[in-house]
């Protein structure tokens, strides 16, 4: 069973997360360095260059990269002090075992691959190839999303494969392929220069893609009109033009009348529906009955900044929409992001500069790793596990028999459930930390509590892995080659700046000897991350991904290459669309038809309140790397429940007051910040922490039906006072709840 | 190295773009002759009520009040304008200036007892490159370039570097963008 061996904080006390602190004089080296390597951050889907100044084997330090075309030097804070998660006391640096009442062992890569062997094959022939499941992320690089997809299918053997994007990206890629047919941002950034008209919707992008602020504001300097739809005034929201502070889980109502006024005022691009686009009608009707007043009842935003929304819209001759995950985190995601593409479709204000429309993928290769690998439903190349002529073609680029190919299995989720069903009984995860992630984590805990076997790849000891029975410690961004795809569809380079340390492996190594060990060693013959990342060039030729045409050498020679990029001499595809000839089987866009449906655990008299949540600008998703950058810890120590002063005086909740917010899955206490910046409605918890501090005790698992990503945007809650100030400072120990 | 500084390169600060992400406070701490300290201080104006947020540097005067005020003669401006740190050998760690300056620049620092502000990424810019906190700010809020890519980049807005305070006016070296048109800023 897969239980802490002991107490939580003796795993803390020797793991971490523990605090790295600059030493005032900076890291030994950074003066002198012995290289300095041109890559990107590790962390959101911007993937901004940077360069790593490493020293003796260690990153010791950065320098912006001018050169690099997205950002020209510019970063964020976690940009900044991303070198710091290198060279971190807490780093995994040989295999430990989990031993129940003594805590975590160190034993040899041998052992601790034996072992795993041991009981994949146990729980394999006793309960079937299925019943060992895997966890990824898409913080990995492409060759690391490609192979884990190929090892869960040929040496696993498994069905049950998927990965964190389920958390992120999965609602936009499954309505970018109901509508286009191909899942990519349609545009690069720089058709944002010259939008007249940019809406951003469900997407902070200032706190949870800083860099991009540039891009939009090079379009304000233009003349651009910028509205900003959600429910707080995030920063971005701050200065907009028109700020719409939509009630969480509205998003469809709002775009429907949009789409409804378009219609009503002929605000349509005639030529482009009837040329070029299908289901139109359909969607019309769909939302006759969407009118202003109507939408500002379900909205609860004034009916006026809804029309000047849609005139605006609905008059420019350039424009781009931009969303993420706060239209996408809910059971009706897929709707809403339908919903998006209709007004952009009515408008035909795409595939042409300027124009452009696209989900801002939130992780570091949020794009490249959906394409390639680890979704349980897909197969490299953006194809289809369930298409004969997909599996046919991937078989025989992965030298397997198409018979011997598993088919669709659970999203994340539902492997979670699984688990706790008893159909799931062994798990290897890598990258993933859903203990911080996922919602509803007692539920959660207590599924890992019921495995028979957990293994993990790691470089440091997660929340999540400090249930597993044995942890192969393994490398981090800097310490491989490889690619990424970023949020733009461009096809960058990671580059090696060190060797993992100690007896830490590159990842690649570990599920290659895991694989040799399994007996499928001939399908993994990789000498190096290039002959990974040629092999999946050929894997996606003729896939919508398609990567063929992009190497390591001209990736680096043009400073990223945008895919589709079918064949050696393509330049790449940085606007898609321009031909109008869409990926769908008709060749059309589609419009959907798109009715406003209400969240599933809406509020009532026992739980009045909205509970939505979010990133803070100096944290990354689960935290597990950034919970152990001092700086960037201390920037926002603890989550803080961010309260409208009326809200507030409702319940006579004061300043730091700690507040226990309570929901069906459970209840925790949270300092609040009383803040005129939020709807009077909805209270806001940042989810970056761990335990007690841990956002995702309160959320629901309740999913959307087609991408299966669960409603982290909207739960119905109840807040209680406890009359007790918190200390809210740079101290807090937040970082480490256990 | 003095000869590689840019004198057409200036630094403007447009507070409209500041997103609070301090990205400029942990690029400026960078730096190791700070210690790990920022010299760039970001700020929320009244976090209750809006999420604005305020990032200062040192404004480098033109006739500098701190230098002035300095018993110690430890704070120097030099031919291109920037006004130094104080030198450590010779301040005295009195706090002059951080009562002077009109723009709340200088810091003590108790636990070196010194005065420690902004000298404008010297190390950086003297060999022609941009400051830490221009190069990295990721809205445009900070800008470190020629007063003619400013314009042709921001026809909307225009830098001022003429404060007022009360009976004094204060010329600097940084400027601050302004609505298009704005010539002085008034500070009552």
């Amino acid at each position: 069973m897969a239980r802490l061996p002991i107490d939580a904080e003796e795993i803390i006390a020797k793991f971490g997360p523990s605090l790295h602190m600059p030493d005032r004089e900076g890291l030994p080296g950074r003066d002198e360095p012995d290289t300095i390597v041109e890559t990107h951050c590790c962390f959101c889907g911007m993937q901004c260059g940077i360069k790593l100044l490493a020293k003796n084997n260690k990153v010791v330090g950065f320098e912006p990269w001018m050169e690099f075309p997205f950002n020209e030097g510019r970063l964020c804070p976690k940009g900044v002090l991303r070198y710091m998660q290198n060279n971190h006391h807490d780093r995994l640096t040989t295999p430990i075992l989990s031993k129940p009442g003594v805590g975590f062992e160190p034993v040899s890569w041998d052992q601790a691959m034996e072992k795993t062997i041991l009981e994949i094959k146990r729980i394999q022939s006793q309960y079937g190839n299925d019943a060992f499941a895997m966890l990824s992320g898409v913080s990995l690089t492409n060759e690391k999303s490609y192979m884990v997809g190929k090892f869960a299918r040929v040496a696993l053997k498994t069905k049950n494969l998927d990965y964190n994007g389920r958390l992120c990206m999965v609602s936009a890629g499954a309505g970018n392929k109901k509508a286009f047919g191909l899942d990519r941002t349609s545009n690069n950034y720089t058709d944002l220069e010259k939008a007249e008209v940019i809406i951003v919707t469900g997407a902070n992008v200032s706190e949870t893609f800083p860099t991009l602020t540039h891009w939009i504001w090079r379009a304000r300097d233009n003349g651009a009109k910028l509205i900003v739809v959600d429910p707080r005034v995030i920063p971005l929201a701050r200065t907009a033009d028109i700020h719409l502070d939509i009630r969480p889980g509205t998003d469809s109502a709002l775009f429907g009348a949009i789409l409804n006024y378009m219609v009503q005022h002929d605000m349509l691009d005639h030529d482009f529906i009837n040329n070029y686009t299908s289901g139109f009608e359909a969607a019309k009707d769909a939302v006759k009955d969407y009118s202003l007043e109507w939408a500002e009842e379900i909205t609860g935003t004034k009916k006026e900044k809804i029309e000047a929304t849609a005139k605006l819209w609905g008059k420019a001759s350039t424009s781009f929409l931009l969303h993420a995950r706060g239209i996408e985190h809910h059971t009706k995601g897929v709707e809403n992001v339908l919903s998006c593409i209709n007004i952009v479709l009515a408008s035909g204000r795409i595939g042409r500069p300027y124009c452009g429309y696209g989900t801002i993928t939130g992780q570091g290769n949020g794009q490249g790793g959906r394409e390639h690998g680890h979704k349980c439903d897909q197969l490299p190349g953006n194809r289809d596990i369930e298409n004969p002529e997909h599996r046919k073609y991937i078989s025989q680029v992965w030298g397997i028999d198409e018979k011997d190919m598993p088919g669709k299995g659970l999203s994340a989720y539902e492997i979670i459930e699984a688990i706790h069903r008893g159909e799931i009984k062994g798990l290897l995860s890598i990258c993933f930390n859903p203990l911080i992630s996922l919602p509803n984590n007692n539920y959660v805990r207590e599924a890992l509590e019921k495995l028979e076997f957990y293994a993990g790849i790691d470089f440091f000891l997660s929340e999540t892995l400090r249930h597993a029975n044995i942890v192969f410690p393994g490398s981090l961004h800097e310490e491989e080659e490889g690619t990424v795809t970023t949020a733009e569809g461009r096809v960058v380079r990671i580059r090696k700046a060190v060797n993992p340390p100690d007896n830490a492996r590159p990842d690649t190594e570990i599920l290659i000897e895991i694989a040799q060990r399994l007996g499928a060693g001939d399908k993994f013959p990789y000498k190096n991350s290039e002959e990974i990342f040629n092999e999946l060039r050929v894997a996606s030729k003729g896939g919508t991904a398609d990567y063929y045409g992009i190497t390591y050498e001209k990736i680096e020679k043009n400073m990223g290459v945008f895919w589709p990029c079918p064949d050696l001499d393509h330049p790449g595809t940085p606007r898609l669309w321009e031909d109008k000839k869409f990926k769908t089987p008709d060749g059309k866009a589609h419009f959907n038809a798109v009715e406003y449906h209400p969240s599933k655990d809406p509020v009532d008299d026992e739980y009045p309140v909205i509970l939505t949540t979010g990133r803070v600008v100096s944290q990354y998703l689960s935290g597990s790397q950034t919970r152990r950058i001092g700086k960037l810890v201390q920037q926002f120590a603890q989550p803080l429940l961010e309260i409208h002063p009326t809200l507030a005086a409702q319940y006579g909740i004061q300043q730091d007051e700690e507040v226990i917010v309570t929901t069906k899955r459970g209840e925790a206490v949270f300092p609040a910040n009383i803040v005129e910046t939020i709807r009077e409605d909805t209270v806001f918890i940042p989810y970056h922490w761990p335990g007690k501090k841990s956002a995702n005790q309160l959320t629901s698992g309740h999913l959307d039906p087609i991408s299966k990503i669960p409603e982290f945007k909207v739960s119905a809650c109840k807040l209680t006072p406890t009359g007790n100030i918190a200390v809210v400072d740079k101290y807090s120990e937040a970082y480490k709840s256990s | 190295m003095a000869q590689s500084y840019k004198v057409q390169q200036e630094f403007f600060v447009d507070m409209q773009r500041c997103i609070g992400c301090r990205a400029c406070e942990a690029a400026c701490a960078e730096c190791e002759t700070n210690g790990h300290e920022s010299m760039i201080h970001v700020n929320y104006v009244d976090r209750a009520q809006t999420i604005q947020t305020t990032v200062q540097v040192c404004m480098h005067c033109d006739d500098p009040v701190c230098a002035n005020v300095c018993p110690a003669d430890a704070i120097t401006k030099d031919e291109f304008g920037i006004v130094h740190s104080a030198n450590t050998s010779r301040c005295i760690g009195c706090s002059n200036c951080v009562m002077a300056c009109p723009f709340g620049v200088p810091k003590k620092m108790e636990k070196y007892d010194l005065m420690m502000k902004c000298n404008m990424c010297y190390d950086r810019t003297s060999v022609g490159k941009k400051p830490m906190c221009a190069t990295v700010c990721p809205s445009g809020a900070l800008f470190f370039g020629t007063r003619e890519q400013m314009e042709k980049m921001r026809p909307n807005s225009t830098p001022v570097n003429k404060f007022i305070f009360g009976q004094e006016t204060v010329e600097t070296k940084v400027n601050l963008m302004m609505p298009k048109g704005s010539t002085e800023l008034k500070v009552f």
